[in-house]
């Protein structure tokens, strides 16, 4: 088990490697022009190339990227124009928004952990709960509504679902307050209600997916016979359906999930862009928009990490469903 | 779906298998018949698929619509819009004249300009499903048969490739590639826009056919047609796609039917982030931006291309679906 966690961490350090190596050399080495871009309006030569000097653009590449890196791990000196002293997590300096990167971070993850973790718990608790259901009672209307429930939503689009949601709750009948972010500490009932819509809409379309593939799943257990050993032996419904082929049944969808909360938490771009919640998808969309050079590269990290570290996690949750996989 | 004892057993085979030779007295049916009439037979799939004929058709003679609907889709009707940037009259101003009504503050036509961005949509969706199916269909059989070295890099890419955020990733190389060929400054032309997001789809779809087609073909590449073909001495070429390819198409076709609506909505997504295509050009994407931000005042607005993009992507799963069945009774949903 312990060997399997070290390759595991190993594979997933040079994946990570890998990422910031590509996210790094699409930034610095593709535009003609990284300073120009970032700048839009008043920006005279002298002041291109102040700034080209302090973001080190004139160093070699190898200098830059190793440099970046440092920041990350031990924090490094930006110079006066940006801020000084940057603590790690260090991920360079923003100067649209004239704070550290990481500051900024600070303040959106925890929107985006609001919007994404909540709406995950409702989405696998829906979504493989409909899909156990229909396949149990195979054929029967309930059944058909699974089915057509899911082939519904895997069509939808969530900007749609998002503003009818809107529509309907916000704006028709009034019992919603439009969306948007407070802390859960300072005030549960708001935060709920300001996300709820989001996670609605979220939950709505992934448990389509996940019904339509737990039901799939779970019709293939049921079809094997160490389930009908198990009903033979005199298990009960529940125990042999609930316990043991569930157990079977569940491993793809653990794998399918990691994926999908790992990606959502890099940045739920859609969702918060439909309801207008300023989260670190919405803060990428903004980056991109104001030429944020520094912020799109630390999303980016950001966001890979995510699903790596989801991917780790599912290997580990596997190996803890499946003893097959510790052994090979 | 009523089959005689013949097609059920035929049914039992594998796609991959090689169609037995027929016996005299009975008619002989190849494999891709009997998915033909398996698929005939399944009525949603068949629905589905006149769905499907329906927005391409309307999509392909889009041109001709404007002729006969006799309203362009940048023909602005301002004086039909209010003080207040909303179009008169019920539901966004829906008459006979205007179908589906007005776009807020523009006052352009929303059924022209659905009819419009039907085409862009699947002109886009087409193209980067063709050019990741080939990709994938390449990197997937190679290194699906010669494995070793070859099969380990194409195989870490693949496993890359899925550790990186499409979206986020999108919205990042987006506007560095248009940063690498035009200034901040510069009008930036349509083509250009929907080339590099053809590219995105074509950079990041690959590696589930390549996946799809490098599994087959490990399962393929010891059966005795293929050691048959190596001890006549036929090429690698030959044996890769002359020999192996035939034996693949019907799960590359499925996942061919099921990766275009996935770029339907890729597509939508990229336009309605503001990185795919933009205004004036007509899509679902753009659209369904800015309508949200009349979603208290003109809700039609977001109900007409909302629905009819569900339509189109429900109408290609449905029908990827049924094809699927067709193609492979085991899989039955």
């Amino acid at each position: 088990m312990l060997r399997f966690l070290i390759k595991r961490l190993l594979l997933g350090a040079l994946t990570m490697f890998a990422v910031s190596l590509v996210a790094f050399g699409m930034f610095f080495m593709l535009p003609r022009d990284a300073v120009a871009t970032m700048c839009v309006k008043n920006c005279n030569p002298e002041r291109l190339e102040r700034v080209r000097v302090e973001l080190g653009l004139k160093d070699p590449l190898v200098d830059q990227y190793t440099g970046y890196m440092k920041g990350i791990f031990v924090g490094r000196d930006l110079g006066s124009a940006q801020g000084g002293f940057c603590d790690a997590p260090c991920l360079g300096y923003s100067y649209t928004s004239s704070e550290e990167v990481s500051d900024i971070f600070a303040r959106v993850l925890p929107v985006t952990l609001s919007i994404v973790i909540p709406a995950a718990v409702l989405w696998l608790g829906l979504g493989i709960g409909l899909g156990m259901v229909s396949a149990l009672r195979r054929g029967t209307v309930f059944d058909r509504l699974a089915i057509g429930f899911s082939l519904t939503g895997a069509s939808m689009q969530l900007y749609f679902v998002g503003g009818m949601l809107m529509i309907i709750f916000v704006y028709t009948l009034k019992i919603l307050p439009v969306p948007h972010y407070t802390s859960l500490w300072d005030d549960p009932l708001d935060w709920a209600s300001g996300l709820v819509l989001a996670w609605v809409a979220l939950a709505f379309l992934f448990s389509a997916v996940y019904a339509r593939l737990s039901r799939a799943q779970m019709l293939e257990t049921l079809a094997e016979d160490f389930v009908r050993t198990a009903r033979a032996k005199g298990l009960t419904k529940s125990r042999a359906y609930g316990r043991h082929a569930l157990r079977a049944a569940i491993t793809p969808i653990v794998t399918i999930a990691g994926l999908d909360i790992g990606g959502a938490l890099g940045g739920t771009v859609i969702t918060e862009t439909t309801f207008g919640i300023q989260g670190l998808g919405r803060t990428a969309v903004e980056a991109v928009r104001l030429g944020d050079l520094p912020t799109i590269m630390a999303t980016v990290l950001i966001s890979a990490v995510f699903i790596v570290v989801a991917n780790i996690v599912v290997d580990l949750l596997y190996a803890v469903i499946d003893p097959r996989v510790r052994l090979g | 779906m009523s089959l005689s004892q013949i097609e059920t057993d035929a049914a039992g085979v594998d796609a991959t298998a090689v169609p037995v030779a027929p016996q005299p007295g009975m008619v002989g049916r190849s494999p891709g018949r009997l998915a033909w009439a398996r698929l005939r037979a399944n009525r949603t799939a068949m629905v589905s698929g006149w769905i499907m004929v329906f927005f391409i058709v309307l999509g392909l003679a889009a041109p001709l619509i404007e002729l006969v609907y006799g309203i362009s889709p940048f023909e602005q009707f301002q004086d039909k819009i209010a003080n207040n940037s909303l179009p008169l009259g019920y539901f966004g101003g829906v008459s006979g004249e205007h179908w589906f009504g007005l776009e807020p503050q523009l006052g352009r036509d929303i059924f022209i300009r659905l009819v419009y961005g039907l085409r862009t949509s699947l002109f886009i969706a087409t193209s980067a499903a063709l050019l990741t199916t080939a990709l994938g269909i390449v990197l997937g059989i190679v290194s699906g048969y010669l494995g070793g070295w070859i099969d380990g890099v194409i195989s870490w890419v693949i496993d890359f490739a899925l550790a990186l955020p499409f979206l986020i990733f999108a919205l990042a190389i987006m506007p560095t590639v248009t940063a690498r060929f035009y200034g901040p400054r510069d009008e930036i032309p349509v083509p250009f826009r929907i080339g590099v997001m053809i590219f995105l789809f074509a950079l990041f779809g690959w590696t589930g056919t390549a996946r799809l087609v490098r599994g087959q073909v490990i399962s393929l590449r010891e059966r005795e047609f293929v050691e048959a073909a190596r001890a006549s001495g036929a090429g690698l070429f030959h044996i890769l796609f002359r020999q192996l390819l035939p034996n693949l198409w019907a799960p590359i076709l499925v996942s061919f039917s099921l990766a275009v609506p996935g770029y339907i909505t890729g597509e939508a997504a990229l336009s309605f982030l503001g990185i795919g295509v933009v205004d004036p050009t007509p899509d679902f994407g753009v659209m369904i931006n800015k309508s949200l931000s009349y979603a208290q005042t003109d809700p039609a607005y977001l109900i007409f291309p909302g629905v009819v993009i569900f339509l189109l992507v429900l109408a290609f799963n449905l029908f990827g679906d049924g094809l699927r069945d067709a193609l492979d009774p085991k899989s039955s949903r």
